[in-house]
């Protein structure tokens, strides 16, 4: 089933040209990955999935972006969309408080202040992002006391937190070190029985090692859209093909 | 070559004599101070300067209590900040993160003009406006309340400053983190942002403690300076700095001295004050 409709959808930041005709399905308990060279416009299109172009002044986007068949720019609520297309950030932003807060910070903001309903969601996530384990004992402690990697992980965690439908992941992993993408690859993979996911990544290999469907994009205009192993193996547009193997990018 | 030397070696001396300069005021004016005040604290006794009620220097014999201006000093302080910290972080953060532009344009020099105004204009404010609204409305006049009012305007500019570039100091990254959870924009900001600009925050709130504090002109103006531990918010009180101004003019001996030891007081609540911003200084450095 498919889970985001992207049906002719164009976005201009004032005079510039950023996404041109977009036509996209991405599938629900899925993982979705969108390559392209820098500026491509692929992180723009993930940033209008969850409405964060807003922030962007002279932002505009014309066309439809459906999440199940409902137009996420309509009359849909942008808390409740951003409540249910969570979003994890190229560089870890965990805010200043403790790890249980972190986590708590989410279910707080959407009624649940029951100590003991938060207690279970904290508990739950942290095991659902595979990172109870080392945190446990660490819950009360300051989340910028963690590594990289680790706070990475909690920023899973505390989007996980509000129960969204899709996860996007904006370059997750780019600032991490090879073991810590490891983990969070293990755990995209994992999540995918649960959630859909769509990520960003500089890195092919990344998107071969974890994603069913890739997009490839170049200067704001989606070339190729298939099966990740396609893509990969037999790419139907030259410049997809010049890209995957390193050609250009 | 050896001309270049020379002129480093003259401007690093010129350097230094300005940085001595400024520390070297605040030592003569902590000599100064201790010097004259200490004598007088010594022979009235710490406890029945410090913990006396009476204050009547031309009694015969005087006695040299100043706990009703202690009090008095502390209760106008806490007022101001009771009145000035709402009023100026809510402005800080309205300033920060909700101002349009060409508001802003107009709304920060003007919170910054009402640092520039003098303190006497202040008193004439509150002579003039304050003290006759609070006299028809609640009775009294001159009092705690009428102070604690307008040291509280008067701080607002520092705790504004200062909490404001707190607020702008906390990375974007929060605010984003926080909307990407579906939180309101209102959510976000006082949810996410200023709990990571407390430390700040806290410190324009200590700076402006300080300024309270100390303040004199406006205060001698409308706080009615009876010497007295006010018992409701529209008795008239008299701070420690009033207290000096008031009496320093006809004051001789130990009367005199008494009125700079009474500084000296003055003078540590301050460095008290300081101290702890330092604290807080120090502490969010190392937590960021």
């Amino acid at each position: 089933m498919d889970k985001f409709t992207i049906k002719n959808m164009n976005l201009y930041y004032g005079d510039f040209h950023a996404l041109k005709n977009v036509e996209l399905n991405m599938q629900e308990k899925r993982i979705t990955a969108f390559i392209g060279p820098s500026g491509c416009g692929k992180s723009t299109l993930l940033k209008s999935l969850n409405r964060m172009n807003d922030l962007v002044e002279g932002c505009k986007i014309t066309g439809d972006i459906k999440l199940n068949g409902e137009d996420i720019y309509g009359s849909m609520d942008v808390n409740i969309l951003r409540k249910r297309v969570g979003m994890v950030f190229q560089k870890a932003n965990p805010f200043p408080m403790s790890v249980y807060d972190n986590i708590a910070f989410g279910p707080r903001t959407h009624g649940i202040k029951n100590k003991r309903e938060l207690d279970r969601i904290v508990e739950e996530t942290l095991r659902d992002a595979a990172i109870w384990d080392e945190l446990k004992d660490r819950l009360k402690k300051s989340a910028l006391g963690l590594s990289g990697g680790q706070q990475q992980r909690l920023c899973i965690a505390r989007a996980l937190a509000v129960k969204p439908e899709v996860l996007l992941m904006d370059e997750a992993t780019s600032a991490l070190d090879p073991v810590s993408t490891g983990k969070i690859e293990e755990l995209c993979l994992r999540l995918k029985d649960k959630y859909t996911i769509i990520m960003v990544t500089h890195n092919m290999q990344q998107a071969l090692r974890i994603s069913d469907k890739t997009a490839f994009f170049l200067l704001g205009e989606m070339i190729e859209y298939n099966d990740t192993d396609l893509i990969f193996s037999s790419p139907q547009d030259k410049r997809t093909e010049e890209y995957i193997t390193g050609r250009f990018g | 070559m050896r001309l270049n030397r020379i002129k480093e070696m003259a401007m690093q001396g010129v350097f230094l004599l300005t940085a001595i300069t400024s520390i070297a005021a605040v030592v003569l004016i902590c000599i100064f101070l201790f010097y004259n005040g200490v004598p007088a604290i010594t022979e009235i006794g710490f406890l029945n300067f410090v913990g006396g009620q009476k204050w009547a220097p031309t009694n015969v014999p005087a006695s040299y209590g100043i706990l009703n201006m202690i009090i008095g000093s502390i209760y106008v302080t806490a007022g101001a900040v009771v009145v000035g910290v709402p009023i100026g972080v809510l402005t800080a953060v309205f300033l920060a993160r909700f101002c349009p532009a060409p508001l802003y344009k107009v709304l920060k020099p003007a919170t910054e003009l009402l640092a520039g105004i003098p303190s006497i204009v202040y008193g004439f404010f509150g002579l003039m406006v304050i003290v006759p609204f609070i006299r028809e409305h609640f009775g009294g006049g001159s009092s705690l309340l009428a102070a604690s009012f307008v040291l509280g305007i008067m701080i607002l500019p520092t705790i504004i400053g200062v909490s404001e570039s707190a607020i702008r100091a906390v990375p974007e990254s929060y605010y984003e983190g926080a909307l990407a959870l579906g939180a309101t924009r209102e959510r976000s900001v006082f949810k996410a942002i200023l709990p990571a600009s407390k430390s700040g925050i806290l410190a324009g709130v200590v700076l402006g403690t300080g300024r309270a504090i100390g303040e004199t002109m406006a205060v001698i103006l409308i706080a009615g300076n009876q010497v007295q531990i006010p018992s409701s918010l529209t008795d008239g009180v008299r701070t420690l700095t009033a207290n000096i101004v008031l009496e320093m003019g006809y004051s001789t001996g130990l009367h005199r001295q008494a009125l700079i030891a009474t500084g000296v007081v003055l003078f540590v609540f301050i460095l008290i004050i300081t101290l702890s911003m330092q604290a807080i200084k120090s502490r969010s450095e190392k937590y960021g």
